[in-house]
This record gives structure tokens, sequence and C-alpha cells, in this order.
């Protein structure tokens, strides 16, 4: 920027700005003024049904919510999720993405079918799962035993609603890996191999470096895809038995109970949370944000 | 939701024009156009709304034309959906079949459009004082009772010839069947959610207990509320229900209770039960006998819950006029009885369970002729009884929160500790009706 400004730099710099305002304004009215709007409904108590009540409360509704019990559940049931999902995820990923990178015949075919279960819509596939466990009906429900209901009980549900979430996201953090693997260098395999490294060796000195921005950004997209789940025990179990995530909490709260100060009080509590999480991850990991990359370290 | 609202207006346009393209093709000059107003009737799935809203519309003369939406079939899905619209203040609403338990809540909110002058008297003509009260909310009247209902206790004329009195005297009857080898289960609602709210109800009110002060302001939960939780603890762990108990709903009792190789002796359940054991198991069905709930304390009757719909007509509908026209006819003397021998639905005005006529257009499945009072009920006299002195739920705008929380506390059956949960449900529902508690 040490140049100085010409006219014509700054007509079109005008002109840049120009064309973006159209879109700055359609993502301010639809991103950021719902944020606002949240925000200004978590400081206040309104419950539709009782609109004669409203009022401003500060504080008070994120007082109520993280000393409820219920809201703490809910947490607890979302780390869980988050927690086991993930490392499965990513374990499950490599194995998928190596096999995508190494198979030799039929290499189209074979990524196609382990990207299928990611092309299904979320709720279809939840609902086949819930056929699938469903006491009576389901070909899966009597794996625990006759006259069982997996469904119905704490631990069952949760181990249900985590395979049918890696299920569905492991496909996608296999492209995500499989990316990384495309970055590992193969003269570098090659020298350690010549050096008398072991397969085990290569693989976790050589290959599993390379993809470390790899593993990064598939640790980000599934610990907050994971973070939001909703549909998946939206279907499965409607969060009965202690089984719902903090988005379960925040809809039966908005749609059931009608109560939009403390439910918005729960979404920016999810907001931040989220917020959180991608900060922490990208220090820990050292991911760099889309379109940092130049910048360097 | 978002289906539903874009689907509708693209097929009343559509639907409109081709009608009266049609019209104007098939009838002669001066038949005039008998569509009329199109009300929309929002109603949980029922076999007889149908041939009721057909039968109104014929009676209005091309005043108004009533169009059924069926809502989801679980009540949680129906005040889901309604209130989600309500809320956003959506036109295509004009007449809601309402659960008795919605009344205070969408009165309190602003939703229902209050019935008075003429339209109250015809309302009220004739109907029972519980059913009646499930409709109005701090002394006016929000919607028009069209059904009622009542639990009732169902036993086998075979295995106890006399019902039991009380809840002791069923457990003592089901332990001697038990040790004798006989069927001996007795089978309840006690799964998570307003149907285990139901049965603790009852209790509470048999064992002259009350849960929430009068005008629901206040939670009491005083020694009958707690006799009612060691009631419902003794029963869920005396051996004597099915294993299954936190998980069943009403449909899983009654199907527990007419499969071949049933163990139970007793249900208690709405009077479905009756059509639903005939259907699947004629053959115990003969033997099934009902009458009204056990008793708490001796000597005293049992109380059980009333159910049932009530029309309510939306205040945001465009044309409260015809609306309340329409609602009226759904709920008169002539459609309730239709409903009563067609869908089973007991009716919330008196006369009708005197009313000895058939009516011919409907027939009762395998036996000949039009179903009366006499066949569609042959329990009428038991159902009239426990209404007149039916349990109700408390009334309050908040008492989904409550259901909710009070469905979450009692679960399972098994594990209530009476002074303990008694502590729990007092903390959690004082919240609840505050609204200012968080539901699970």
């Amino acid at each position: 920027m040490s140049e100085p400004v010409t006219p014509a730099a700054k007509a079109e710099r005008k002109l840049a700005l120009l064309l973006c305002a159209p879109a700055l304004l359609v993502m301010i009215a639809v991103a950021a003024w719902p944020i606002i709007h949240a925000v200004v409904l978590s400081l206040q108590r309104y419950d539709l049904r009782f609109p004669g009540e409203r009022e401003f409360v500060g504080l008070g509704n994120y007082a109520a919510v993280l000393s409820n019990g219920f809201w703490w559940t809910a947490v607890g049931v979302t780390v869980v999720i988050i927690g086991v999902s993930v490392a499965l995820e990513l374990m499950l990923g490599l194995v998928l993405a190596l096999m995508m990178h190494r198979s030799l015949v039929g290499r189209g075919v074979v990524r196609t079918v382990l990207l299928i279960p990611y092309g299904i819509v979320t709720v279809v596939a939840a609902y086949s799962w819930l056929f699938a466990w469903s006491a009576d009906t389901g070909y899966l429900s009597r794996l625990f035993g006759p006259e069982t209901a997996p469904l119905s009980e704490w631990g069952p549900s949760l181990v249900i609603i985590i395979i049918a979430e890696v299920w569905k996201a492991a496909p996608f953090v296999a492209l995500l890996l499989m990316g990384g693997l495309a970055l590992v260098p193969a003269d570098m395999l090659q020298m350690a191999a010549m050096d008398g490294a072991t397969r085990w060796q290569r693989f976790s000195w050589v290959t599993l470096p390379a993809m470390k921005p790899a593993i990064g950004v598939a640790c980000v997209f599934s610990t907050l895809n994971a973070f939001r789940i909703f549909d998946t025990i939206f279907v499965l179990t409607r969060g009965a038995n202690d089984t719902g995530s903090v988005a379960v909490l925040t809809y039966n709260n908005l749609f059931r109970g009608l109560n939009l100060g403390i439910a918005s009080t729960m979404s920016v509590l999810i907001f931040l949370a989220a917020a959180l999480i991608v900060l922490v991850l990208l220090k820990v990991l050292g991911v760099a944000a889309p379109g940092d990359e130049d910048r360097g370290r | 939701m978002g289906l539903r609202a874009r689907r509708r207006p693209g097929a009343r346009t559509g639907a409109v024009p081709a009608a009266l393209l049609l019209a104007a093709t098939l009838l002669p000059a001066g038949c005039g156009t008998a569509t009329g107003e199109e009300i929309t009737l929002y109603h949980p799935p029922a076999r007889h709304i149908q041939a009721l809203a057909e039968a109104c519309n014929e009676r209005a003369n091309g005043r108004y034309r009533i169009v059924v939406r069926t809502l989801p079939r679980d009540a949680e899905g129906q005040r889901e959906q309604l209130v989600r619209r309500l809320a956003a203040q959506d036109t295509g609403l004009d007449i809601l079949g309402l659960d008795v338990t919605w009344v205070p809540e969408f009165a309190e909110a602003g939703w229902l459009a209050e019935w008075v002058g003429r339209h109250r008297a015809e309302a009220e003509r004739g109907v029972l004082a519980l059913p009646l009260s499930s409709a109005r909310w701090q002394g006016k009247l929000y919607a028009a009772p069209a059904s009622t209902n009542v639990q009732l206790l169902f036993y086998d004329r075979t295995l106890t010839p006399r019902p039991p009195r009380t809840f002791d005297e069923m457990i003592a009857m089901s332990r001697e069947l038990k040790a004798a080898g006989k069927p001996y289960q007795i089978l309840l609602t006690g799964a998570q959610y307003e149907g285990l709210v139901v049965q603790y109800t009852s209790l509470v009110a048999a064992a002259g207990g009350r849960i929430l002060s009068d005008g629901g302001e206040r939670v009491v939960l005083d020694a009958g509320a707690v006799r009612g939780l060691a009631i419902l603890q003794r029963l869920a762990t005396s051996r004597v229900t099915s294993p299954g108990l936190a998980r069943a709903q009403e449909g899983d009792v009654y199907r527990a209770f007419a499969a071949a190789e049933s163990d139970a002796a007793f249900q208690l359940n709405w009077p479905l039960a009756l059509a639903a054991t005939r259907d699947l198991n004629p053959e115990r069905a003969a033997n099934l006998a009902a009458t009204t709930y056990p008793g708490v304390r001796p000597g005293r009757q049992g109380k059980s819950t009333i159910g049932g719909v009530n029309l309510g007509v939306s205040a945001y509908s465009g044309k409260p006029r015809r609306a309340f026209e329409a609602a009226k006819c759904l709920r008169s003397a002539q459609s309730q009885k239709l409903a009563a021998l067609c869908g089973g639905a007991p009716p919330a005005i008196e006369a009708i369970y005197r009313d000895p006529a058939p009516l011919d257009s409907c027939q009762g499945g395998d036996r000949s002729g039009p179903l009366s009072m006499a066949t569609a009920f042959p329990m009428a006299e038991v159902i009239l009884r426990a209404i007149r002195d039916a349990a109700v739920r408390p009334a309050t705008p908040a008492y989904q929160n409550l259901s909710t929380v009070m469905a979450k506390v009692l679960s399972p059956p098994g594990d209530i500790d009476p002074p303990a949960t008694a502590r729990r449900l007092r903390e959690e529902l004082t919240k609840a009706i505050a609204s200012r508690g968080i539901l699970p």
C-alpha cells in the first residue's frame, strides 16, 4: 500500500465497494440481524403464552439456563457425542481415505460407494435407523436380546445416535483427508523406505505429519458437525430419556415451550460455544482458516 | 408446516376457478354458485370427521364449506403445528380441534375468539359440567366441547366376576391370580408422556388431593398428591404390572390385553380399548367388562381423568362469523351423535347417552343393522357415571410445561420415592407454571 493511490485506482475501489454492497446488505439481513435479534430477545422475559408479561430481565435468562440441570445434561450429552463421534469419524475416515487413495481398480466406483451415506438426507437416514432399531419391527432391534427397546434406554439410544452420525459423516471426513493424502510427497516416502523405515513408521512419521493441516480441517468440520446435531436425535428419540443435545433442548423450549427469551439465550450460548470451539481448534491444531494460507507462519 | 403453508394457497386458487368453471358449465342459469366461504377445520385424525364436515356442509346450504385438515396423530405434534401457526398470526386457520388441556394456554395467548351471546348459550346447552369446564378459562368460554372421554377400568369377567373397588384390592386380586397361575397383570400407561400424567392426575383426585390451586397459579401438591405418588410407586413395584410398564402407551396397553397369550387381567384405558379388543381378539372382548376407576380411600369412589376435543375459533380467522356457525354445527347434538356412533367418540351432551334411536349411516362391522348408543356404547351408563365424577387435569396456561416436567419427574414409576419425588415435583412445577423454568 506504499504506492500512491491514483484517481483510477480510487474509482475502481469505489466501484468494487458498490458492487459488494448488495451482497453485504443481504448478509446483514440474513445473518447479522437474526444474531442481533436473538441477543436482544435473550435479555427479555418473553413467553408467547404470556404476552402481557414481556419485560427486560438483563442476564436473568442466562442465570436460569446456566443454573439448570437439564441444560447441563444436554451439554454433557452433546460433549459425549462430539468426543466419541469425532474420534470414530477420524479413524474411520482415515481408513476410508487410504482405501480411496490406494484403490487401483474401480477407483470411481469405490469412491462413489463410500460417499453414498453422505449424500443421503439426514432425516431419511435417521428414519431408516429408527425403523431398523424399532422394537418388534426392526431388523436390528433383537441384537441386544429379545423384547428389548434399545431406543427407550439412555445408553443404547446414545450408541445408536452416534453410529448414525458416524455413518453419515465419516465419508465427508474421508474426502477431506484424501485431499491431505495427495499432499504427502511421494519422494519422501521412497526415501524413508530406502532408509529402512517400516510401513507403520512411514505412515506415522511421514504421512501423518504431512497430513496435519488436512486432519486439522477435518477435526474442525466434524466437531462442528457433531456439535450442531439435531435431526438425527429428533427423529430417533426426540430427546427422551436424557438423550437430547443442546440443539434439541433449544428446539423444545422454543417450539413446545414457546419461550422466546429462554430459547434465544440457549441459541446465543450455542453460538458462543461454537465460536469458542473453532477458536480453540484453530489455535491448538494450527489450522489456517480458509484464505489465510498466503500469510504463512 | 412450510410445505402445508405453501401448498394451501395454490390448492385454493386452483380449486376455486376449476369449481366455478365446472359449475358454470354444468348448472343451468339461476342455480347460483353453492361453494360458499371456505372454513378450514384443523382436527386430530378421526374416522368420522370427514362425514361430519360433509353433513354440516349440506346443512349450511352454501353459506360455508368446511374443509378438513388432519393434524398429526400425536397430541404433541398437533399442538406444535397449531401453536407455531397461531404464534405467527396465520389467517388460514378457522376452527381448531383442541385437546382439553390446551384451552387456558391458547386463550391466555389471545389465539382463541371468545364465545359470547347466543353462540355461547348454544355451545353450553345440555353439555356435561366437567367437559364444559375444560372449555372455559377465567370464567369465559373459549371453545365448544365436541366430544369427551374418560378412562375406565376394564377387566375380564371370567377371571374376576366382581371388579376391584380400590387399588389395594386390585393389587391383592392380581397377586391371587398370579399365585393361581392365571393371567394377572394390571396394565396402564406408564411411559414418559401425557398418559402417565393422566394416571397420576386420576390417583391424586381419588386420594382427595390437588396438584395446583384452583386458578392454576400456585403449586399445592398436598398429602393426597403424595398419596398418589405412593400408589403409583406401589403399582409399579408390586410385580403385578407388565415389565414394559415404563414404555407403555394407550396402544401398547390394549394390544397387550388383547394378545393371544395375554397375561393381563386388568387395564386402565380409554373406552376405545373395547373396540380395539373386539377387532384384535373377539373372544376376549366377549368377556371384557368395564367399570369406573378403583378408589384410593375405602368407601370412596375412584376418579378418572377426562379427555375429549373442544372446538375453538381462531382469533386470526378472517371469517369469524361463518367459522362460529360451522363450529356450532360441528358440536351440535346431531353431529355428536354421528361422531359417537360412527367414530366412537363419547358425546359431551348428556341427552345423547339416553337417545335410543339408531343412525342409518353408522353400520356396526359384523353385526347387522345400524348402530345405536346401546350397541356402540354398551358401557354408556358407566361412562356417564365416570364423567359426572371425573378428575380434570390442572388448568393453567403453562400446562405443556407442567405436563412435560411431571412426566419427566414421574418416570420411571418404579423409581418414585414419595416424599423425595414430591419435593422435586413441587420445586420443578413451581418453575414450570411460572414458565420460568426450562423444559427438558
